[in-house]
């Protein structure tokens, strides 16, 4: 098999996975009683139709997406199952809420990089209780951060109807935080934030970190089989296996940081509709490379703000996305193991 | 009787809310002795209760509960197909499966019932009192006055015992979750070992959901699975893999979840949401404690053939 050939099979597998998401996706809409021609046009005049819905809503929804997306790369990569990213950018938002309210006259060059590294630090502190569990006494992560999700989610909770909650006490939520801490706008004209150039350059240097360190090399190594890493006596998989806790917890919280910062201005219940686990999808689809997350953060932010539209245009309710999301990851999963199957009986044979 | 009165109530309470728990805990036993996790469980009990709820306008209380357990099997299918047939990663096809059930189920809901949010009132499942038992003091209404879903998963526990321990295919499954390899060596079905035990671990989770919708509340609503199919993966790994824990773990559960209503009749001020997260601290507090050192199947999310 050629080279050339090999070299274009993560992009080809990506663009067969999204294919076949969409037969499937196609026929349960039919099979719900919904034209799915109308369904996707919607969608898609939602996403693409004009450059202030693809900029505005499109980008401005894959950033959180992007960030998240690049946490679970991240974190996969050295075979570490971070499901948590939902709670880490939870305690992220939180964190940066709390720094930026209490900065009420701070300027701008002070108050937002608090605020971000407040959230940062607070999803790698949420993801270093499993990561403790993990190394320390063997326990799965998986459902370690699964549980801890669930405990943000209530963490949250109780804090914006209590500690945290507006002066006013109308609703659920907290003070909005001071101007000086938004983030400022990328493209004048927009809602688009500095968040989303934050997200590119963390998919840059970690895509550099992964490729071109040592460090990164040992983190494939680990990831590829933490058993041999192991024995082969080189390095110990602990650090390696820390480190993708805290790198991935630190950037799933700084996803709810630059969300509060950037489009919210405070923290409420039900902040994030699951971009902790819709990010599962965006990294697998990326195949977990740092710079292709950008790229598949795009699409699912394309599908989050076209999923409203098709609601309103085509009756079509927007939960649907939620099943596409999935479908996504188990064509990725299929077609992947398609090509395997094929590529190892031509490398045989 | 009546100084029995708070603690029974507080036991009715925690044995109800630990059935469902108790129900996808113990299929995912057999499940996982096979060397499988499903993650997905929980998209099996939000499929249970759905297909509980359609199944019981249609059909009353009693063909609800026979529908939602096939509709969790039906979710467990579509995992085992990828999973085990097609051999890909257990955690993230899992993981799929879950999402695409909260969102599918959701969409089959809005279109039924609109977005509107009214109350879906259904037909529920009676309780059974159990002649003679059911008048012990203060156990006796918790554990023998329950719906028919409570005395499945009681007697689960002895069936699952006696399947897993005391017979040739029991032993056959546990060496499929132990060594894939050995057993395959020794003429065992390991795919279709590991597809039966998926499934009926989908059909019990598939009830616990059925429990959910048609006997704890006469209702469905988006997403009232709310993380039941994880703990239920928890109680599992609290339970060692032995069904007579499993269910004892379970009723820890339902009485951390319990104790909830409790405290708040006592002090209507306290903060629910720290409540709620309680079964959660739990769950992870028992699992980094002595449980958390306790041997899973040596196969447990391993693909097969390697």
């Amino acid at each position: 098999m050629s080279t050339r050939f090999r070299t274009l099979t993560p992009a080809l597998t990506a663009a067969t996975a999204l294919l076949a998401t969409l037969v499937v996706a196609a026929a349960l809409l039919a099979l719900g009683g919904y034209p799915p021609g109308d369904a996707f046009a919607a969608l898609f005049r939602g996403a693409f139709g004009t450059w202030d819905r693809f900029v505005s809503f499109t980008l401005v929804r894959a950033t959180p997406l992007l960030l998240t997306g690049l946490a679970i790369a991240f974190a996969f990569r050295a075979r570490v199952w971070n499901i948590g990213a939902e709670g880490q950018l939870h305690a992220g938002a939180l964190a940066a809420v709390a720094v930026a309210v209490a900065l009420p006259g701070a300027h701008g060059l002070v108050v937002i990089p608090a605020t971000l590294l407040a959230a940062a630090a607070a999803g790698a502190l949420w993801a270093s209780a499993p990561a403790a569990m993990k190394t320390g006494m063997g326990v799965g992560e998986v459902i370690t951060t699964l549980l801890m999700n669930f405990v943000a989610l209530f963490m949250a909770q109780f804090l914006v109807q209590g500690p945290l909650r507006e002066d006013r006490g109308v609703f659920n939520q907290t003070n909005e935080i001071p101007p000086a801490a938004h983030l400022p706008d990328l493209i004048p004209g927009t809602r688009l934030h500095l968040g989303f150039l934050i997200g590119i350059l963390i998919a840059i240097a970690l895509w550099l970190y992964l490729t071109r360190t040592p460090g990164g090399f040992r983190l494939r190594a680990v990831g590829a089989s933490p058993r041999a890493a192991e024995v082969s006596g080189r390095f110990r998989a602990q650090p390696v296996v820390w480190l993708a806790f805290l790198a991935s917890g630190a950037i799933a919280g700084l996803a709810g940081g630059v969300q509060v910062a950037g489009v919210t201005h405070r923290m409420y219940e039900g902040l994030s509709p699951g971009w902790g686990y819709t990010a599962i999808a965006v990294a697998l689809l990326a195949r977990l490379n740092p710079l292709a997350v950008v790229v598949t953060a795009i699409v699912f932010g394309a599908l989050s703000a076209g999923g409203g539209a098709m609601q309103r245009d085509a009756g079509v309710p927007e939960v649907w996305v939620r099943g596409i999301e999935a479908l996504v990851i188990l064509a990725v999963l299929a077609v992947d193991r398609s090509w395997q199957a094929l590529t190892s009986r031509g490398s045989r044979g | 009787m009546a100084e029995f009165g708070a603690l029974s109530s507080f036991l009715v309470a925690a044995v109800g809310l630990a059935v469902p728990l108790a129900l996808a805990a113990l299929g995912e036993t057999v499940s996982e002795r096979a060397g499988v996790i499903n993650i997905g469980l929980e998209g099996s009990v939000i499929w249970g209760a759905l297909g509980g709820a359609l199944g019981a306008l249609a059909l009353g209380p009693y063909g609800g509960l026979a529908v939602g357990v096939l509709a969790g099997g039906m979710a467990a299918l579509v995992f085992a197909a990828f999973a085990v047939w097609l051999n890909t990663d257990q955690i993230i096809t899992g993981t799929a499966v879950t999402i695409g059930s909260l969102g599918f189920t959701g969409a089959v809901f809005q279109s039924r019932f609109g977005a509107t949010g009214l109350a879906l009132e259904l037909p529920t499942v009676p309780a059974w009192e159990v002649p003679l038992l059911a008048r012990i003091p203060a156990v006796g209404p918790a554990f023998f006055d329950q719906a028919v879903t409570a005395y499945l998963a009681y007697l689960l526990v002895p069936v699952l015992g006696w399947f897993l321990f005391r017979t040739r295919r029991g032993l056959a499954l546990r060496a499929v979750g132990e060594s894939p390899e050995a057993a395959h060596a020794a003429g065992v079905p390991v795919v279709w070992t590991r597809m039966l035990a998926v499934v009926f671990a989908g059909l019990a989770a598939g009830l616990a959901g059925a429990h959910l919708s048609l006997v704890h509340t006469g209702t469905f609503a988006e997403n009232m699975s709310a993380g039941k199919g994880f703990i239920a993966i928890a109680v599992v790994v609290l339970g060692r893999w032995n069904p007579k824990w499993v269910i004892a773990a379970a009723l820890f559960f339902g009485g951390a979840e319990a104790l909830q209503f409790a405290l708040q009749a006592v002090d209507a001020d306290l903060p629910y949401p720290l409540f709620l997260a309680l079964p959660y601290v739990l769950s992870l507090a028992a699992l980094a404690g002595w449980f958390g050192r306790s041997q899973a199947p040596r196969g447990l999310a391993l693909p097969w053939p390697r």
